[in-house]
C-alpha cells in the first residue's frame, strides 16, 4: 500500500516544527508513525507535509520532579517500560507501556502520538486519566479530565503540540487489560489509582473514549478492595459492540478488570 | 524526492527515493534485498522486521526517509563470512520454519529479543513474538529455536556475535 505523496521534514527543534505546522494547514506531525503511517497507507489520511518530531531530544526524557514523573511526548513506549525511574515510582505505568502492541511497535510509538490520537482502545489514556496527569503543550497545561473529548478527539487546538505529561506518583496503582487476542489493543482496560484527589478508575477499550467510573471510585474510597466494587454494574448502553465482543460482554469485562486492578494495587 | 543516505548491512547507501517510499520497498525494490518480506502490509505480521539503529522495527510502517542517517540491518546482514548467525543456525536445526515466509522477520525479532533480555524462558519468548505471525509452524519450534539460539549465544558470550 502506498500513501498519497507528501513532503517530509525532519524538525531540528520544536520551534521549527511549529513554524512548518503554521505554514502548511494540511501538514501533520509524525511521531512514531505506528498509527499515522497505517492511516496514510490506507489513504484515510492525506497530509501535505509530515513534520518528523521523533528525533527531538527536547521531547525525549523521563525525569522525576518532586511527587511526579514528567515524561516527554517523544519518549518511546519501550523507554517508559524499561525506565528504572518509572518502575520505581509508578510501576503500573511501566507495566502498561510494556503491554502496548508488540516489541517493534514499542520501539517506535511515542507517548505524545498515542495521546494525540486518542484511540478508544489505546492504553496510555487510561493511565493519564487514572493518575490525574497533566498534559502540557507548547501553549498550556491541560488536565486529564479535560483532554480526552471523544472518539479520536482531544482538547488539542490546531497546531498544538503535546510536549510532556506530568504523572503524579502513586504507589497504589495498577492497570489490568484484557487484550484483543489479535491486535493486543484493549477490549477493556482499567487503570485504578489512589491519588491526591482521591481514588480514580479509568476505563479504556470499552467505550468510544476513555472514561471514569464514579460509583467505583466512591466505593473504593471507602474500602479499597476488589470486594467493594463487586456489585457495581456498568451500563452497557454506552459501550462498544463489535465482532470482538458485545457491549454487555465489555460491561462485564470492565468489572472483572477493575477488580483485578484493585487486587494488583494492594 | 530526495537522496536518502544510510547504512545498510554495514555498507553506506545513498539513493534518490520519494518521501512516501516505505523502508520495506526501499530495501526490496531499490536495493534488491528481498529477504525482508511483506506479509500483511499493515503492521501486524512482522514479516518485514529489520533493525534500525539496533532495534527491531516493522519496515512496512516506516518511511525510508525516517531512516536517513541510521544503521539498518536486514536478514541478509546477519551471516558473517559465509557462516550463518547462531539464530539462523538454530532455526535450521530445530525445524523453526516450514514455508519460510515469516522466517526473516522471526529471526530479526529473535536477535533483538536475545540482545535485550538476559534470561529468556519460553513464556517470555512467546510474549516477545506477539508481533510476528506464522501460518505454518504453530510456533512451537520457533520458540525452541530461539531458546536454543539464546543458549548458543550465551555460550559464545552473548551480544558480541550479533
Ligand atoms: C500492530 C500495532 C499494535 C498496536 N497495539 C497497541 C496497543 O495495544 N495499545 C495501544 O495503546 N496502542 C497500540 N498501537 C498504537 C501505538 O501505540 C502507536 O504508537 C500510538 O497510537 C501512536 O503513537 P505514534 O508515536 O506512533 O504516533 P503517530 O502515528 O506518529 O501519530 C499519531 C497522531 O498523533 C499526532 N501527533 C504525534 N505526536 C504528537 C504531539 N507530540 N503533539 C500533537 N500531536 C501529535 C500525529 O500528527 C498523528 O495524527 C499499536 C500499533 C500497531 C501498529
Ligand atoms: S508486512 Fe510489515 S508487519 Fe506485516
Ligand atoms: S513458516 Fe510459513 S509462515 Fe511461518
Amino acid at each position: 500500500m502506498i500513501p498519497y505523496p507528501f513532503t517530509y521534514h525532519r524538525a531540528g527543534s520544536l520551534a521549527e516544527a511549529e513554524t512548518i505546522l503554521k505554514a502548511s494547514p494540511e501538514a501533520k506531525l509524525l511521531a512514531g508513525g505506528q498509527t499515522l503511517i497505517a492511516a496514510m497507507k490506507m489513504r484515510l489520511a492525506q497530509p501535505s507535509d509530515l513534520i518528523d518530531i521523533s528525533g527531538l531530544k527536547e521531547l525525549s526524557f523521563i525525569r522525576a520532579a518532586g511527587d511526579a514523573i514528567v515524561i516527554g511526548a517523544g519518549t518511546r513506549h519501550f523507554e517508559v517500560a524499561i525506565s528504572a525511574e518509572v518502575n520505581r515510582l509508578i510501576p503500573a505505568l511501566a507495566h502498561l507501556a510494556e503491554s502496548i502492541g508488540d516489541p517493534a511497535v514499542r520501539h517506535m510509538g511515542m507517548l505524545g502520538g498515542s495521546l494525540a490520537n486518542n484511540d478508544p482502545a489505546a492504553d496510555y489514556p487510561a493511565a493519564v486519566l487514572g493518575l490525574d496527569a497533566t498534559i502540557r503543550t507548547q501553549r498550556r497545561s491541560i488536565a486529564a479530565d479535560d483532554f480526552f473529548t471523544g472518539m479520536f478527539s482531544t482538547a488539542l487546538d490546531e497546531g498544538e503540540i503535546v510536549t510532556e505529561v506530568s504523572f503524579p506518583v502513586s504507589a497504589r496503582a495498577a492497570y489490568a487489560k484484557f487484550p484483543n487476542p489479535a491486535s493486543r489493543y484493549a477490549m477493556a482496560g482499567v487503570f485504578v489509582a489512589k491519588t491526591k484527589s482521591g481514588v480514580r478508575v479509568a476505563v479504556t477499550g470499552a467505550g468510544p473514549c476513555v472514561f471514569r467510573v464514579p460509583e467505583m471510585e466512591a466505593a473504593l474510597a471507602a474500602d479499597f478492595t476488589p470486594h467493594a466494587i463487586a456489585g457495581i454494574e456498568i451500563n452497557a448502553a454506552d459501550l462498544n459492540s463489535d465482532i470482538h465482543g458485545s457491549a454487555e460482554y465489555r460491561a462485564n469485562l470492565v468489572g472483572v478488570m477493575a477488580r483485578r486492578a484493585v487486587a494488583a494495587a494492594q | 524526492m530526495a537522496a536518502v543516505s544510510l547504512t545498510v548491512n554495514a555498507k553506506p547507501v545513498s539513493l534518490e527515493t520519494e518521501d512516501r517510499t516505505l523502508l520495506v520497498y526501499f530495501l526490496r525494490e531499490q536495493l534488491g534485498l528481498t529477504g525482508t518480506h511483506i506479509g500483511c502490509d499493515t503492521g501486524q505480521c512482522g514479516a518485514c522486521v529489520v533493525h534500525v539503529d539496533g532495534r527491531a522495527v516493522k519496515s512496512c510502517t516506516m518511511f525510508a526517509v525516517q531512516a536517513a542517517g541510521s544503521d539498518v540491518v536486514t536478514i541478509e546482514g546477519l551471516a558473517r563470512d559465509g557462516k550463518l548467525h547462531p539464530v539462523q543456525e538454530a532455526f535450521r536445526e530445530n525445524h523453526g520454519l516450514q514455508c519460510g515466509f515469516c522466517t526473516p522477520g522471526m529471526i530479526m525479532t529473535a536477535v533483538d529479543m536475545i540482545r535485550r533480555i538476559p534470561v529468556l524462558d519460553r513464556a517470555t519468548i512467546r510474549a516477545e513474538l506477539e508481533g510476528n505471525i506464522c501460518r505454518c509452524t504453530g510456533y512451537h519450534n520457533i520458540v525452541s529455536s530461539i531458546e536454543d539460539a539464546a543458549r548458543r549465544m550465551d555460550a559464545e558470550s552473548k551480544g558480541v556475535a550479533a
